[in-house]
């Protein structure tokens, strides 16, 4: 089943009168008919910039956990000519809610890393909902220092709603496995982009967030909690989440004005459940002008940078 | 990441610390009613069951510096409110005025047993020493002046998580003080991590579990997700013991389980080993 958002059903309203309209058209062709439909497609247009322009952020929290929205292997079919997936921590197991392997994307060798959720219930069984379990983590830094080994950059497309908070996974100490992997990627000596292609949840986003260009989807949310968490703290109960999404500054432009993020990718109107292969060549394209800048920087620069990049965040005064 | 609920807090009978001196604090633990004058003579140990109460920052500062030894570093760092969150400011007004703190942890340089060291210490009754800005910015030099000083670096963790409402800055933070870590562990000094009751969420899942050595308090909680989370995510019973200090140790996270009153000849002799100086006594 289609997920429908509740501010995107005039939008589809709008559709179907067109596609009723082009039925009718197909088989009894008319010019008034033609005249309708430009006009309505006209209207359409302008009804998603209508709503594009005026998305609140709790409205963008709902894109961006969107069922139909492009996830990290739709992306990777889509941008990379190539995809070798590449399985395990080599100590417990796999985790399939974060695939990794070595990938073309475009002419680049690169070393992809992501969480992977899943449409149905038998593919979330699988993934896990984008939950990564501590093997998640030791897998993705396994396969990172691959690639620092043959200096290939690193991509990770970030969409979690945060780690797994599980009695397995804090036996085997998950919290460990994202720590050890905010402190290693620092000394990664090669080039690594992060994108968070829809759920930054927290800590598990993190987890794979340490990097030399930071970029968010337009429609991608970044957040220390989720909504529903901060509003059940704050205003003791979760139905004061889009209060608390606000608050969070957890949007794409709010964290460019915070200064977190070093760059939006552009969805297609409406977002990126409207039109994956559009996505998918934003991001592909963003992640190459990233690539670009930081290929030719020596090693000690491009990790003194990162450092600084992180470093820097904070807000407080000083006596 | 989970707020610590604030069950622990009253488990630990802080609500009786405001009482005046004299007056009589029950264990948690044993049930055992204690003088508060005696229990702050045992390091806040129970003297009957063992049971490790809340320390607070001055106080464990206290009891673990060679005596004057010990020189505050960035007790000036103030928070303020980047997001604009409605009632933070006044919030962190009352814990300064509640605990005499200027936030979540105090940091600076002492000796322990002769040997000078860089020194954290999370303050559990300040906001629930969630981190937020200057938590992370206060530990992060900390660790900073300890690589520029060759040193090894010591942090007490306690924490109910990030500071939700520095939203994404207070997230920053993990990533801040590993990277720091990260410099100190390359240039070859040696980094403990103590965990206290209880270390929870962005704390454990950044510094706190970094240590060279891990040691944690007896029966503390250590966890990510608080058990709470953990019960309604998976509606499954929880395994007896489930994120206590022991358990966690069973688990291969902790190193060793050290009783207060042992902590400070404990880290003496671990820094003994981390300088490369170690002599035979
Ligand atoms: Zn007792």
């Amino acid at each position: 089943m289609k997920q429908v958002l509740e501010f995107e059903k005039p939008v589809l309203k709008l559709r179907d009168e067109i596609d009723e309209l082009k039925r009718k058209q197909a088989s009894k062709p008319s010019p008034a008919i033609a005249i309708e439909i430009s006009k309505l497609e006209a209207r359409l247009i302008e009804l998603q910039k209508d709503i594009n322009s005026n998305l609140n952020p709790w409205q963008r929290v709902q894109i961006a956990r969107h069922t139909q929205r492009p996830f990290m292997l739709d992306y990777v079919k889509l941008i990379c000519s190539e995809f070798v997936e590449l399985h395990g921590d080599r100590h417990i197991g796999d985790d399939n809610a974060m695939p990794a392997g070595f990938a073309m994307w475009g002419d680049k060798r690169v070393l992809v890393v992501g969480h992977q959720k899943g449409r149905d219930t038998k593919e979330n069984l699988l993934r896990n909902f984008g939950s990564a379990h501590p093997e998640g983590y030791r897998k993705a830094m396994r396969l990172m220092r691959l690639a620092d080994k043959f200096q290939i950059p690193i991509v990770t497309l970030i969409d979690t709603p945060g780690a797994f908070p599980g009695i397995g996974a804090e036996e085997r100490n998950i919290a460990e496995a994202i720590a050890y992997n905010l402190r290693e990627m620092m000394l990664l000596k090669t080039p690594i982009i992060a994108v968070v292609i829809g759920e930054g949840g927290s800590g598990g986003a993190l987890g794979i967030g340490i990097a030399d260009r930071v970029l968010l989807m337009e429609n991608a949310y970044y957040s220390v909690i989720s909504p529903e968490g901060c509003a059940a703290i704050l205003w003791k109960h979760r139905e004061h989440a889009p209060e608390a999404a606000s608050a969070l500054k957890l949007s794409a432009q709010d964290l460019k004005q915070l200064g977190i993020i070093d760059g939006i990718v552009p969805e297609p109107l409406g977002g990126a459940h409207h039109d994956h292969l559009e996505a998918a060549t934003n991001l592909k394209q963003a992640v190459l002008d990233a690539l670009a800048e930081l290929e030719s920087l020596p090693h000690d620069q491009l990790l003194d940078q990162r450092y600084q990049k992180f470093r820097k965040f904070g807000e407080f005064t000083e006596g | 990441m989970g707020f610590f609920k604030k069950r622990s807090v009253d488990d630990l009978g802080e609500k009786k610390r405001d009482m005046p001196e004299g007056l009589w604090t029950k264990c948690p633990s044993c049930a055992e009613s204690l003088y508060e004058s005696a229990l702050a003579r045992n390091q806040r140990v129970c003297a009957n069951c063992g049971h490790h109460f809340t320390q607070s920052a001055p106080e464990r500062i206290a009891a673990l510096c060679d005596e004057g030894s010990f020189e505050e570093l960035d007790a000036k760092l103030d928070s303020v409110n980047a997001l604009g969150f409605k009632g933070y400011l006044d919030k962190v007004k009352a814990y300064q005025e509640k605990t005499g703190l200027g936030e979540a942890v105090v940091t600076g340089r002492g000796n322990i047993e002769g040997q000078p060291v860089l020194l954290a210490v999370m303050d559990f009754r300040f906001l629930g020493a969630s981190m937020g800005s200057v938590v992370g910015e206060k530990i992060t030099r900390a660790i900073e002046t300890a690589t520029k000083e060759r040193k090894p670096v010591i942090v007490f963790s306690a924490s109910g998580g990030a500071r939700m409402h520095e939203g994404i800055l207070s997230l920053m933070q993990m990533a801040k003080t590993s990277g720091a870590l990260a410099r100190h562990s390359e240039a070859g000094l040696g980094y403990i991590s103590v965990l206290t009751h209880p270390t929870t969420g962005g704390v454990t899942a950044s510094y706190a579990t970094l240590g060279d050595v891990i040691l944690a308090e007896p029966k503390c909680m250590i966890g990510f997700a608080g058990p709470r989370v953990v019960k309604e995510t998976t509606h499954a019973d929880l395994p007896p013991g489930f994120q206590t200090a022991e358990f966690m140790m069973e688990h291969g996270l902790v190193d060793l389980i050290v009783q207060r009153k042992d902590m400070r000849s404990t880290l003496a002799k671990l820094i003994g080993y981390m300088s490369k100086t170690k002599v035979a006594a």
